[in-house]
């Protein structure tokens, strides 16, 4: 019976992941680019959820359709701002740009929400199912979390396959000058990359603090490590892969906490990323890259 | 045009000259007032106490000031914020140290305290702190503790339990990347062996880690545990009394000082702290005069019951005090001098505070009964 309700929480918490590494992996996909800012999009959209839940008083939904709004619109400000401009540049500079927006966006929080950390009130307020029983108890954040993650993954795999704005992104992550030619708008198709993976670190910001209720500047930081991890792990650019090494990490580290030593879990996940990375460098469901000469 | 200039000109030389006498008179007043210097967390995860402690210690500043001060003499405070921060914390020292501080209060907690300790054992500074509990705090001669040690607050809290058969099967999870943390918990576990109750589980996590303890305390409610001790701070525990209340776990939880705070956390839904045992030299509701003078004045200035950080932090003011009387210092001394005077006299002296009756050994121990409380309504009630 533990075992089962460890694996639950191992889903639910890789469900998150799996959310935010869907940003990594989009991004990556068509930009070819690391958006290292990803993880503290999260926090700003889980303060903006906690300033109007718990100062101005709106009921969750609006509150996360709101935060979902702000999050798209700063992803899109923030691409155009600090990452269109170097679209020509070397990958490096637009790595440590990202890095740069990343501190840009916690020191801007502190500054305005201050370090100490904040109470979330949980999105989902339903009452927990209880199974066997009473043996496992699923929380109703868990049941959200994952329901949540796996409705993203069909719409998003809808709208890449049927929709023209997904074509065209598909189209630019193959070949971004090709793609131009043909008349796709390259910079149009990246904002809208930027604007998807927002919205969802949104999403994700509000599920994880729903699940793990505390909030500071720093909220974003590791789970966007954690989430980069899974999109490596997955085999960065693919959307299956994202969901799959999500979930992954997820199970990993909550079993290899449960099981094996609760102080190395952090350390458990890395080395099976190493590994995987050994045996498979492009992660599971990774293309194999052709060089091109 | 020409007259205008000059007089700007004049302006200037009059303005630099008022700032040379500015800092000439600056360092004059270190002559006939006592800089008492204080540093803990005013910002950040661990502000509460800091706030709490700055707060006191001007409290009892004031008192002593309107008292006639030491020796005679007023006495100054000046509070700086370390944000639980190594580093930060001895910028913090430098910048206290230029204004001329004597006597450090401080530091809050334990990480910035041990580094700040190895500063003012080189400078010779005094140095009191009123809540870093580790023993690695007072390895310097020159440093003493208001609160008990770690091995102390793990000691006690595993006789606490034992003695008044709050539980049988006890289960702890801490946070081994905290010194503060481990420490306790290794002299919990030490002491549980010759105590009536079973350590079925334990559990450690992280800084990183420190979100998500779904499997912590699933572990500790198979292991049928119907105790949790946390010896860790408010800011993980609020999270494992949410995560607990959300797959239906009630066992007791008992903390220790790191758990006080818990409940003037923001928008913390203080009912999930309902039935919270802490360890704690001090309860605010106590009635001995003293106490009550404390808590009211506080109240007034602060608006908030204050918690025993604040009264570790006035008793701590109060052992300066008296150790100064005691050697009959004055503020023109220097840094050295003072702590040459008032080091060796603090396991001579002995201190009625509000958190009881203080004396000190040469490692810088403090010696005093422990207590406990229970939360109750959301407040404090003695255990």
């Amino acid at each position: 019976m533990d075992f089962i309700t460890h694996l639950i929480n191992g889903i639910s918490l890789g469900s998150v992941y799996a959310i935010i590494a869907l940003g990594y992996t989009m991004v990556y996909g068509i930009a070819k680019m690391l958006n290292f800012a990803h993880g503290d999009v999260i926090m700003v959209g889980s303060y903006i959820i906690f300033l109007l839940m718990s100062n101005v008083g709106v009921p969750a939904i609006p509150a996360v359709i709101i935060s979902i709004i702000v999050c798209t619109t700063l992803g899109i400000v923030i691409e155009k701002i600090a990452y269109k401009p170097l679209r020509r540049a070397t990958s490096l500079a637009v790595l440590i740009t990202a890095i740069g927006v990343s501190y840009f966006l916690q020191n801007s929080s502190l500054l305005l929400f201050g370090s100490d950390p904040k109470v979330f009130s949980s999105v989902v307020n339903l009452p927990s199912i209880k199974l066997a029983n009473g043996m496992i108890n699923i929380s109703s954040t868990t049941i959200v979390t994952v329901v949540v993650c796996i409705l993203i993954m069909i719409a998003l795999t809808l709208f890449i396959k049927k929709t023209k704005a997904g074509q065209a992104m598909l189209a630019v992550s193959e070949d971004k000058d090709a793609a131009s030619l043909m008349g796709i708008n390259a910079n149009a198709t990246i904002s809208l990359t930027f604007a998807i993976g927002s919205g969802l670190a949104a999403i994700a910001g509000a599920l994880f603090c729903s699940a793990y209720p505390s909030l500071s500047p720093y909220t974003g930081a590791m789970p966007g490590i954690k989430a980069f991890t899974a999109a490596v792990f997955g085999g960065i650019g693919s959307i299956p892969g994202a969901l799959l090494g999500g979930i992954l990490l997820g199970v990993i580290e909550i079993l290899g906490r449960a099981y094996i030593s609760s102080q190395l879990s952090d350390a458990i996940v890395f080395a099976v990323l190493i590994i995987v990375l050994l045996v498979r460098p492009t992660g599971i469901l990774g293309k194999k890259l052709h060089e091109k000469v | 045009m020409k007259f205008k200039k000059l007089m700007s000109m004049a302006l200037v030389g009059v303005m630099t000259l008022a700032t040379v006498a500015g800092c000439t008179s600056g360092q004059s007043s270190n002559k006939d007032t006592f800089k008492i210097g204080g540093i803990g967390p005013l910002t950040g995860p661990a502000a509460i106490y800091g706030t709490n402690v700055m707060n006191a210690a001007q409290i009892a500043v004031d008192e002593i000031n309107a008292a006639g001060g030491i020796n005679g003499y007023q006495i100054e405070f000046k509070a700086q914020d370390d944000t639980h921060d190594a580093e930060k914390a001895i910028n913090a020292y430098n910048s206290l140290k230029d204004w001329g501080m004597q006597v450090l209060l401080g530091t809050v907690t334990t990480t910035p305290c041990v580094a700040v300790a190895e500063k003012t054992a080189e400078d010779g500074m005094f140095q009191i702190t009123p809540s870093a509990s580790s023993t690695d705090v007072i390895v310097n001669d020159n440093t003493f503790q208001v609160c008990f040690t770690d091995p102390n607050q793990g000691t006690a809290s595993a006789q606490y339990i034992g003695m008044n058969e709050i539980a049988t099967k006890v289960a702890i999870i801490y946070n081994s990347s905290d010194v503060y943390s481990s420490g306790i918990e290794a002299t919990f576990e030490k002491e549980a062996a010759n105590q009536g109750f079973e350590i079925v589980s334990i559990e450690a996590f992280t800084d990183d880690t420190a979100t998500d303890f779904s499997t912590q305390l699933q572990k500790a409610q198979s292991a049928g545990a119907d105790l949790v001790f946390l010896p860790i701070y408010y800011t993980p525990a609020s999270i494992i009394l949410k995560q607990a209340n959300d797959i239906g776990y009630a066992p007791v939880f008992f903390g220790v000082d790191g758990m006080d705070g818990i409940l003037t956390m923001d928008n913390f839904d203080t009912s999930l702290a309902e039935g919270v045992i802490l360890l704690t030299p001090f309860a605010a509701d106590a009635d001995d005069e003293k106490t009550q003078k404390f808590v009211a004045e506080y109240q007034k200035r602060y608006g908030e019951i204050p918690n025993q950080f604040a009264a570790d932090a006035y008793d701590g003011i109060y052992a300066i005090k008296e150790a100064m009387e005691k050697t009959g210092c004055t503020p023109d001394m220097s840094v050295k001098e003072i702590g040459e005077k008032i080091i060796p006299i603090m396991t001579q002296i002995k201190v009625d505070g509000i958190t009881g009756e203080m004396t000190w050994n040469a490692n810088g121990e403090v010696s005093k009964t422990p207590k406990a409380v229970i939360i109750k309504n959301g407040a404090y009630v003695a255990y």
